[in-house]
């Protein structure tokens, strides 16, 4: 499990990227100069096309699904046929030699309709691939945004207050940490998908197989290592002279933690948002792969994989497709996330951990 | 037996066992019959003979689960090295085929006619049979087997199976204080077991690991290695994370070849560690001789062994039924009409071929599968009602679904995740979904799947499992799985899954029981009428009975498949 840690520059110092002189960044405001940078970063720009395409391609497995590969990917098609260079084929092939033992589903036709053939169920790969990459990145973009919102908000009330609050959150986030992410994903997802009932917090009712449900717990988990890096950011600006300047004029602390120290710690969020949705979909796609994400019939990266897993012989792109996918989105959102470091914070250091 | 908590399970196959109860002289098959359905070597009888001598490799992923002590080891995988290592008083005949649920006397001179309606069973024990330790087998070894099997306090069926025996119940109480010397009677070589009730299965239960004759100075607690048997090989070593091993028994002289017969291997190993994949290649290669019946072969394999390696595969039928339990006591599965509805939509071809195809699994409706005692082909829930399926029928259940008035109603279905069991739940989900309910998966891991689907407090609406005979018998079916006495509410060890229980249909198992005392075929004839009675008040979507597949090395020959046993290793030459 990669581990990250960041090293955000010190606040208030002057800063240059390299090629860059003090004229040209003169009279402009970061967030100007940040994108300028961004701009300039090819290999940061192609990431970002990447990534971006990617999404495209998923969220449009709808329109794939029913327009190219004219295939329900959820239900199964068992006893399904399909037509390959004019001949009607069963989907699943009985096997061969004289005890016909097995049902090999078939292999890419490399034409619309299994373009990358069919998994055990029958069901078009591709078209799953496309819709498990849209489960995929809404589990991975949306755990890491909670993660970051509710990392944020606690490292700032708990930055900010200091003393006892700052005890009690810093020790719980401590408690979350201890746990191996996987154990504590795999124990709390365990645990939802065995409520009789699912969740229920009041009206508000979270049934196991839902999306949400590894979304919460994937955000959770992940909570401590946005936490820590930002909630020391916040000690830092707490002391400058602007918030106590602030403080001076009789700010009250809404206005001091929302208006003087938040804007001087998002750019350290913002730097670990992208990093942290690839962290979040690696994990999201492990989860799914040991079956207590994503619930079959719906599809990630994942659990694409995990059918593969049993094809991997006979039919590999079941497993390699979901495979590619992953490998450019995480190695997409690595770049991209190096890529807005530099361009926010030229001069921080971003260390990963294997 | 369930298999997927057992990891393996005893598996009685094909073989029609009239098997009049308590009298191994009257046993009679009819129909089915035995051999292998589609393999390449007959399994019902051996190969060319082999020569003595040379190791067995075996295969497994992992050791047996649980503790290695025969009173307490469940599995099918340490069971196929304990019948090798160990007698019981009677034993199941060790040969391939339908003669292979035959019982035979084994370390008792005969079976025993049993007297006073079914609740005594007199046996002689045979003269100068030693442990693998040199010592002696005594009636007083006997006795002390059974008392330890309550000593130990976890023997799996002590409470279920072997309480029938007078003083058991004091037994089951305090343990550490058994004594059974009322129950059983030792007078030289002179056993009588005195029973509470008349049992007509007792001598089965005498035939299976538990029942098992050890040395009456074994320990009353879990040992770390079998303790020493009578078989011709002893356990030399068992090291879960490596490997267990058994070898030749020197005291052993050969008494009966029907028990009993001397072994060829002169030692038979199975290492662990490997995946399936990589055991298969093995195989392929020559590296190991056999998988354990605990791996199945990968799906995707199947077609490559198919291909290349036909004469070393052995297809043979089990006597095992997957099913779907569906809970009679929750909405909408309490309603008999939504039950029924969806054993009409059902596409059971579609499951076989989840199962691997037409040549491992066949299509079924009942509960019992083929070739147990009772078993008359039934099917009330296809295109065209008769003996066999044919095709679903969706006009019919999309019918009872209305008249039923649970449309619409959420349904979760609960599997494990396991390939083939999770495929089998997505199976059902899209067909629920067709059928107007909303439904939704539950996978669980299968450690936690089938107690968490027995206990009736997560109200479990529709749950896969399935089940393989102990020993061949139709109560060990009906009455286990969907008799009254076996749903305890929320209990993890509730095997009744569906909770079903009708009072008339429990009183034709109590009847059919106590005829089996006397006349067997007259109680074939009445679980024969369980069997269809249940069948209609549909608490199961039974889906298919599934074939057993065994992949040997090249080397192997003498490869003969017992219903009871499976493989039987000793019988094997890789010389």
């Amino acid at each position: 499990m990669a581990e990250f840690a960041y090293e955000p520059e010190p606040a208030g110092a002057v800063v240059l990227a390299p090629g860059e002189t003090a004229r040209e960044i003169a009279g402009k405001s970061p967030w100007r100069l940040a994108g300028r940078r961004f701009m300039r970063n090819r290999v940061a720009l192609a990431a970002l096309v990447l990534f971006v395409l990617i999404v495209v391609v998923t969220f449009a497995a709808p329109l794939y699904a029913k327009h190219v590969a004219h295939a329900d990917p959820f239900a199964n098609n068992l006893n399904g046929t399909t037509v390959v260079d004019g001949k009607r084929i069963e989907v699943l092939q009985q096997g061969g030699g004289p005890l016909k033992l097995g049902e090999t589903p078939i292999g890419p036709t490399w034409h619309s309709n299994f373009f990358l053939g069919a998994d055990n169920q029958g069901r078009d790969v591709a078209a799953r691939v496309l819709y498990g990459g849209r489960a995929s990145l809404l589990i991975g973009i949306g755990s890491a945004l909670l993660a970051c919102l509710a990392a944020l908000l606690l490292a700032l009330v708990a930055g900010f207050f200091g003393g006892p609050v700052d005890v009690i959150l810093s020790r719980l986030m401590d408690l979350i940490w201890a746990f191996p992410i996987f154990l504590l994903a795999i124990s709390l997802a365990t645990v939802l998908l065995t409520a009789p009932d699912g969740l229920q917090w009041g009206p508000v009712r979270v049934d196991p197989s839902s999306l949400w449900v590894p979304t919460l717990i994937i955000a959770l988990v992940y909570v401590p290592y946005v936490y820590r890096p930002v909630r020391g950011q916040v000690l830092s600006v707490r002391e400058k002279e602007y918030v106590e300047a602030a403080i001076a004029q009789g700010a009250s602390n809404l206005r001091l933690m929302f208006s003087e120290i938040l804007p001087n710690v998002l750019t350290t969020v913002i730097v670990m948002l992208p990093l942290m949705i690839a962290t979040t979909i690696l994990t999201e796609s492990a989860l799914s792969f040991l079956s207590i994400g994503v619930q079959p019939p719906k599809a990630s990266w994942g659990t694409i994989i995990d059918d593969g897993q049993n094809l991997l012989y006979s039919r590999p792109w079941v497993a390699i497709a979901p495979g590619i996918m992953i490998v450019l989105t995480v190695l997409s959102l690595n770049v991209l996330g190096d890529g807005v470091r530099d361009a926010l914070d030229p001069r921080a250091k971003l260390r990963i951990k294997g | 037996m369930k298999r997927s908590t057992l990891l393996a399970a005893i598996v009685v196959a094909m073989a029609v066992l009239a098997a009049a109860c308590g009298s191994s002289s009257n046993t009679t098959s009819s129909g089915g019959g035995g051999g292998s359905s589609s393999s390449s070597t007959p399994s019902g009888s051996a190969e060319t003979a082999g020569a003595r001598g040379g190791t067995l490799i075996t295969r497994a992923n992992a050791a047996p689960s649980g503790s290695p002590d025969p009173q307490v080891n469940y599995t099918l995988q340490e069971w196929q090295f304990l019948i090798i290592t160990h007698d019981g008083l009677v034993g199941f005949k060790r040969v391939g085929g339908a003669e292979g649920t035959k019982l035979v006397p084994d370390l008792a001179t005969e079976v025993p006619t049993p007297t006073d309606n079914g609740k005594t069973y007199a046996f002689t024990l045979r003269d100068g049979i030693k442990f693998s330790n040199g010592k002696t087998v005594t009636g007083a070894d006997v006795k002390a087997t059974f008392e330890r099997l309550f000593k130990i306090g976890d023997s799996p069926n002590a409470g279920s199976w072997y309480n029938v025996i007078q003083g058991a119940d004091a037994c089951i109480k305090t343990p550490k204080s058994c004594d059974l010397s009322k129950g059983i009677e030792v007078n030289g070589n002179q056993i009588t077991f005195h029973l509470t009730t008349g049992d007509p299965e007792f001598l089965f239960k005498l035939a299976v690991p538990f029942g098992f004759i050890l040395p009456a100075d074994t320990p009353a607690k879990h040992v770390d290695i079998p303790p020493p048997g009578t078989g011709p090989y002893k356990w030399t070593e068992y090291k879960p994370t490596t490997q267990m091993k058994v070898e030749r028994n020197t005291f052993f002289k050969e008494w009966s070849k029907d028990a009993q017969p001397d072994g060829l291997p002169d030692a038979i190993e199975q290492r662990f560690g490997l995946s399936v994949q990589a055991e298969v290649t093995q195989v392929e290669n020559g590296q190991a001789d056999y998988i354990s019946n605990v791996d199945q072969v990968p799906a995707d394999r199947l077609p490559e062994l198919s291909a290349k390696y036909s004469k070393q595969l052995h297809v043979n039928p089990l006597l095992q039924t997957e099913y779907m339990a569906l809970n009679t006591n929750v909405p909408p599965f309490d309603n008999e009409k939504a039950r029924q509805a969806v054993n009409f939509a059902t596409d059971r071809n579609a499951l076989v071929k989840i199962f691997g195809g037409p040549q491992l699994a066949t299509p079924t409706c009942q509960v019992l599968p083929p070739n147990l005692p009772g078993y008359q082909p039934y099917c009330p829930y296809t295109a065209n009602p008769g003996a066999k399926w044919s095709a679903p029928d969706m006009a019919k259940a999309q019918q009872l679904v209305e008249e039923s008035g649970t449309k619409g109603m959420k349904v979760k279905v609960n599997s494990d995740t396991t390939d083939v069991h999770k495929a089998i739940g997505e199976y059902f989900v899209g067909l629920l979904n067709k059928l107007g309910y909303k439904a939704t998966p539950q996978f669980l891991s299968s450690d936690i799947q089938y107690p968490y689907a027995q206990n009736s407090k997560n109200k479990v609406q529709l749950a896969w499992s399935d089940w393989f005979a102990d020993y061949p018998a139709a109560s060990d079916f009906l009455n286990i799985l969907l008799g009254c006495g076996s749903f305890h509410p929320n209990s993890n060890s509730s095997p009744n899954i569906a909770q079903f229980c009708d009072k008339g249909i429990q009183a034709q198992m109590d009847k059919a029981t106590a005829t089996a005392i006397e006349d067997q075929n007259a109680a074939n004839q009445q679980w024969a009428a369980v069997d269809k009675a249940t069948t209609d008040k549909a608490p199961w979507v039974a889906l298919v009975n599934q074939k057993m597949l065994d992949f040997t090395s090249a080397r192997v020959k003498g490869f003969q498949f017992s219903p009871q046993w499976y493989f039987l290793l000793a019988q094997a030459s890789v010389k």
